[in-house]
Order: structure tokens, then C-alpha cells, then sequence
């Protein structure tokens, strides 16, 4: 997606300098103490915030490659999985160990974080090789590249013993809560918002306005979009594996087409390059379908409809994509942040009062 | 000996299949530089067209020779129409902008259409898979041996149909006005807009052709897999796609090779090593063109002119 002049996303300069560097951990470490403790209790609310959180991870990291690089990959949930399948076969395995100088809950959120890096590296390393043709493809083979890898993967699982074939992984132990969840949450969106800002990031924003311009100008495009791309699935694996610790059982059915294309929707709507886009329509896109099936539920009688919610979401979202394509390709932000749309409303009030 | 006799008849009667699909993604490549991702899809709405049909015209009717041309007709008239309507609705309004933009269209399109035909509201066929009537009754048409190697009277039908397709194609392409001005349009569109040729009309055209071939090859594979499915469009247009990208996408006989190769590898793969991976086995397949030589078969890669 072209426009005229490149976006080069800047830190919000609201803040003075000397806090910035610790300011997203200011406002980060209340706000999940205050989740966690909030939570206790409903199980509801608990799942369903660990699965927003998840999407939001998912989309945020899948933006990377997506967004700022202008890569197209749909193969999300395959890396999504080997997180999910490492990350649970890890913790599976340690089921039984607990480190003695740690009081047991400590020693098991220990254990916990090791499986999770373990299955982001899994991904990561099949970002890599999956990021590897694109040494010579462009965007759309590479696309269908990443949509073979999804599948590839999906059917190693369903033939594999150790991954308990097509019936899948089942206890796991349920480590994860909403709090662990969104630390990763905000991780990803910290280390978002740092690449695209960094000089890193705006080789990424070349090569997505114009690969060929880009090379011209000395960026090594093939290595930042394999690097994109290792950074991108580090992130779906880890959410894979946080996926994989608050479910009861995961198998090769919640990793498919479908669940990368729901994670391209929510990228596309937030608009392709905003990080607080993709979180907003990932937020959107998970709550929306849940609300729905509560109101009908709450509506009583058509009690099929409720159920039927889920069917009737996928051909909507593929509706989705193609109004906002013909309509407002950017999607809601465009390359643009929530902060560079909201505060801008205010100060043109204030001018127009003055 | 057999075995492998029998496997080269199958891979070779799938490939086919895949190589009708694969001429329509081939062509439309060609003019538009777009992969449409719903030409799969669009080849399942075909094929549904097929079903209704052959049920509308009863169970006589459907075996003789009239009954089949007018499921073939129908669903190949009807998935043209269909195809001009996506294109003149979803793409061409998007033709200027960036390729991306019709990318994504053309994956929500395909999105919409095997999930939209899954529901099972008004017309539309539900989720689970329907067994498609024999309009070809299946007799074996050639036995070699103690039932060694068997050959399909399908087999030879759908190899006579396809390569009948396929050699018109040809002559469409390199022998008519029409094809003549399609060429001129895949090498730029905009001088050929400028030496008086109706882009436009020409694009459309393409896209009628390539959802036509797409049905008669979907009722084929209906055929043969004696079942019809919301989802098949996705796999046989993905299998396709692939068959076309190792010929070298925007290639005719390219992709009628890349498919007829894929076709006998997924049979080898499947009879000789694990059926469970079949699915598995052309995305392999495909990474590892790609990776060898990324323009497939006989594609060039073009160095990206600014």
C-alpha cells in the first residue's frame, strides 16, 4: 500500500525524556497487578481475557511481517502451533520436575517461562526457513509459501505419536493466567513500537514502500525481511504457547487455515502497519463474536442462532476483507497509531473555541 | 511392475484435472499479474451448479449423452457468468492500485465463498459433503493382467476431455484475434489499451474462460471423488495453484507439465510412502521448486523494472 509521503511512526513526545525509557514499565506493571488481582475468580472472564490477549499477541507480531515489512503471510497458526506443541510437550515433560529452592507455585511459572521461550524458538526457527525463500520471492508466492508451511505443519502433527496424531496434547498443566498473558502482551507491543522506530524498523518501512528503491539504496532487504520474519513467529509461537497452557487440550483442528486467516482480518482491519490498530481490531474481533453469542443467547428463543454465530463468522470476515479492500484498504489507522488519530480531535476543538 | 503401471494411469488422470485448474490461474496471471486466490472457489460454485443441475434434469435423463453436456454446459456457462461478476465488481475497480490490494481481495473472496457455502441458509449447500450423481457410470474400461492394472472409463474420459479443453486453449491463444490481443495484454496492458485493444473486454473474457475451464475440470474431480464439498475449491485450487507456479506461472504449457508432474508425484508419494501425507506433499513439493529454481519449470524470473 502505497502513500505519498513515508509515515515514520515517532514516540509519543508527550512524555519527557528522561521517563520514556521506563514509562511503558510504569504503566505496564499496575495495570497487570491490577488484572491479575481483579480476576480471580471468574472463569469466564479469565479465558476469555487470556484468549483477547493471545489474539492481541498474534496480531501485533503477524503486523510486523504483514504491516511494516509489506510482506503477506498466511500461515500465522502454523507457527502459532509449533509454539503451542513445543511449549506444551516441554511443560508436559517437566510435569514432574519442580526446582527445590523455589516455593512450588514460583518453581512452576519458572518452568512455565522456559517452555514458552523453548516453543517461541521452535517458531522462530521455522520463521527462519520459512523466511528463507524469500531470499528470491516476492509477495505473493511468498504468501502461498507461508500457507503450505501452515499446512505442512498441520499435517506433522497429525502424523506424529509424540504429538498424540489428530486427537492432540491434553494435560498440559494450566500455568497461564491473564497476567502472564498480558506481560507478553505487553512485550510484544513494547518491542512493536520500538522496531518501527528504530532504523531497523525504517529498512522494514522501505522495503514495504518499494523493495526494488530499498536494495537501490543499500538496504539488505533479504536479511531484514528473514529477520521480520524470525521476529514475527518468535512472538505466534510464544502466544501459541501461552494458548496451549489455558486450554484444556490443544489440537491440530485450532491451528488451521482459519485461525491465520481470523489473525490476517484482525491485521487488515486495524489497518496493515498500525500496532495499536491490530490490537484494537483484535480486541474487537474477539470480544465481537462472543457478545453476539451472549445477546442472542440472552434473546432466548433462537437458540440455534447463537451457536450458529461461529459458522457465520468466517464468510463474514471474508466479506470483511473484500469491502475494505475496495472501500479503505489502509483498514481503520492506516500506518497511523491510535494516539496520532485521537488527540488531534481535542486541539482542533480548542483552537476552534478560541 | 503393475503397481507402478497403475500409478502412472492415476497420476496422470488426477494431473490433468489439476491441469485445467491450473490453466485458469495461468491465464488470469497472464493479463492481471494477480493470483486469484478464489479461482478454486469459484470452480466449487461450478461444480454445485453441476449438482443442481444434474438433480433438476432427473435420474434418465442425467446418464445419457445430452443429460451430461447439459451439466457441463450449465455449470460452465453459469461459473463464466460468475467469474465476470467478480471481476467486474471486486478486481477491476481495484486494478490500479497496489497488487496487494487485489491479493488480499481475491483471498476474501475465496474465504467468503467456502465458508459462505458452508452455512445452511436458503440455497446454500451446508457443511457436510453430498455424493455427486453418477452422470458417468463408472466401468472399467481396460483390464490388463488379473486385475493388475484397471483403467477407468472415467479416466479416459475426463484425460480426452481435458487435453480437448487444453488443445483449444492453444488455439485460442496463439491462433485467434482474441488470443493475439490477450497476449498483448499480459506483456502491458497499457500500450495494448493503446493500440485499440479493449482491455477491459479482454480481461473479462479471460476471467469467463479461466471460471469455465475451472468447472468442467471441478465436475471431473466430482466425478472421480464421487463427493462435493464447501472445501474442495480450496484444496484442488491450492494443488492447482501449485501445479501452475512449478510450471511457471503465467506459462500455458507450463502449468498443463507442472500439474501433470504433480499429479504423478502426490500418487507416488501416496502409494508408495504414506497417504496421510498428501496434503503435505505439494506444498513440499512446491517449497522445493521454489527454492531450486524459483521461476518453476519454464517460467524466467523478469528483473522488477522501475
Amino acid at each position: 500500500m502505497q502513500s505519498p509521503a513515508l509515515p515514520v511512526p515517532e514516540a509519543p513526545s508527550l512524555v519527557p525524556p528522561a521517563l520514556r525509557g521506563i514509562l511503558p514499565l510504569l504503566i505496564a506493571i499496575p495495570t497487570l497487578a491490577l488484572f491479575h488481582w481483579s480476576l480471580t475468580g471468574s472463569d469466564f472472564a479469565t479465558y476469555l481475557l487470556s484468549v483477547v490477549g493471545v489474539n492481541i499477541i498474534l496480531a501485533v507480531s503477524l503486523n510486523i511481517v504483514n504491516g511494516m515489512t509489506g510482506q503477506f503471510s498466511i500461515g500465522h497458526a502454523g507457527f502459532m502451533a509449533v509454539g503451542a506443541y513445543i511449549a506444551g510437550y516441554t511443560s508436559l515433560q517437566l510435569k514432574e520436575v519442580a526446582l527445590s529452592f523455589l516455593p512450588v507455585s514460583a518453581s512452576d511459572q519458572v518452568l512455565f517461562m522456559l517452555a514458552l521461550l523453548v516453543g517461541g524458538v521452535a517458531a522462530a526457527l521455522c520463521g527462519f526457513l520459512v523466511g528463507l525463500p524469500s531470499l528470491r520471492l516476492r509477495g505473493d508466492y511468498l504468501a502461498i509459501v507461508t500457507l503450505g508451511f501452515g499446512e505442512i505443519i498441520r499435517v506433522f502433527v497429525q502424523n506424529t505419536d509424540a504429538f498424540g496424531r489428530a486427537l492432540g496434547l491434553s494435560g498440559i498443566p494450566q500455568y497461564s493466567s491473564p497476567g502472564m498473558v498480558f506481560f507478553w502482551v505487553f512485550l510484544v507491543v513494547l518491542a512493536a513500537r520500538r522496531l518501527a522506530g528504530s532504523s531497523h524498523g525504517r529498512s522494514l518501512w522501505a522495503i514495504r514502500e518499494d523493495e526494488v528503491a530499498a536494495e537501490a539504496m543499500g538496504v539488505d532487504t533479504t536479511g531484514y525481511k528473514v529477520r521480520a520474519f524470525v521476529f514475527s513467529s518468535f512472538f505466534a509461537g510464544i502466544a501459541g504457547g501461552l494458548f496451549a497452557h489455558f486450554v484444556p487440550i490443544i489440537n491440530p483442528g485450532s491451528f488451521t487455515f482459519v485461525r491465520s486467516m481470523e489473525i490476517v482480518v484482525m491485521v487488515v482491519l486495524g489497518g496493515l502497519g498500525s500496532t495499536t490498530g491490530a490490537v484494537v481490531a483484535a480486541i474487537f474481533l474477539t470480544l465481537l463474536p462472543e457478545g453476539m453469542r451472549s445477546l442472542f443467547g440472552a434473546l432466548g428463543t433462537e437458540g440455534s442462532l447463537a451457536q450458529r454465530v461461529d459458522q457465520i463468522r468466517m464468510p463474514i470476515y471474508g466479506l470483511l476483507l473484500v469491502v475494505l479492500m475496495l472501500s479503505r484498504p489502509q483498514g481503520l489507522f492506516g500506518t497511523k497509531e491510535l494516539w496520532d488519530v485521537l488527540p488531534r480531535w481535542l486541539p482542533r476543538k480548542r483552537r476552534g473555541l478560541a | 511392475m503393475a503397481q507402478l503401471l497403475q500409478h502412472l494411469i492415476n497420476g496422470l488422470a488426477a494431473g490433468t484435472i489439476y491441469a485445467l485448474v491450473a490453466l485458469g490461474y495461468t491465464m488470469v496471471y497472464g493479463v492481471l499479474k494477480l493470483i486469484n486466490f478464489a479461482h478454486g472457489d469459484v470452480m466449487m460454485v461450478g461444480v454445485y451448479m453441476g449438482y443442481a443441475t444434474a438433480f433438476a434434469i432427473g435420474r434418465e435423463a442425467r446418464g445419457s449423452f445430452l443429460g451430461i453436456a447439459a451439466v457441463f454446459a450449465v455449470a460452465m456457462l453459469g461459473c463464466a457468468l460468475f467469474g465476470f461478476l467478480i471481476e467486474r465488481f471486486a478486481y477491476r475497480p481495484l486494478r490500479e492500485k497496489p497488487r496487494l490490494t487485489a491479493l488480499i481481495t481475491a483471498i476474501g473472496i475465496s474465504f467468503a465463498l467456502s465458508y459462505g457455502f458452508q452455512l445452511d441458509i436458503g440455497f446454500l449447500p451446508g457443511a457436510s459433503p453430498r455424493a455427486f450423481p453418477e452422470i458417468i457410470e463408472p466401468t472399467e474400461w481396460l483390464i490388463i493382467g488379473d486385475r493388475d492394472v484397471v483403467v477407468w472409463n472415467w479416466q479416459v474420459i475426463s484425460f480426452l476431455i481435458a487435453v480437448g479443453l487444453m488443445v483449444g486453449l492453444q488455439y485460442l491463444v496463439f491462433g485467434t484475434r482474441f488470443g493475439r490481443a490477450m497476449r498483448a495484454v499480459s506483456w502491458d496492458h497499457r500500450v495494448a489499451a493503446l493500440m485499440g485493444i479493449p482491455t477491459d473486454r479482454v480481461i473479462a473474457l479471460t476471467f469467463m474462460l479461466s471460471s469455465g475451464l475451472a468447472a468442467g475440470a471441478g465436475l471431473l474431480y466430482a466425478i472421480k471423488d464421487t463427493s462435493v464439498s464447501p472445501l474442495m475449491g480450496l484444496y484442488v485450487g491450492l494443488k492447482a495453484f501449485v501445479a501452475a507456479v512449478i510450471g511457471g506461472i503465467g506459462h500455458v504449457p507450463g502449468a498443463v507439465v507442472g500439474a501433470l508432474v504433480l499429479g504423478l508425484v502426490e500418487e507416488f508419494v501416496v502409494g508408495y510412502a504414506a497417504s496421510t501425507w498428501r496434503d503435505a506433499v505439494a506444498f513440499g513439493f512446491l517449497i522445493l521448486v521454489l527454492l531450486v529454481k524459483p521461476g518453476g519449470l519454464f517460467g524466467r524470473v523478469a528483473a522488477e523494472k522501475v
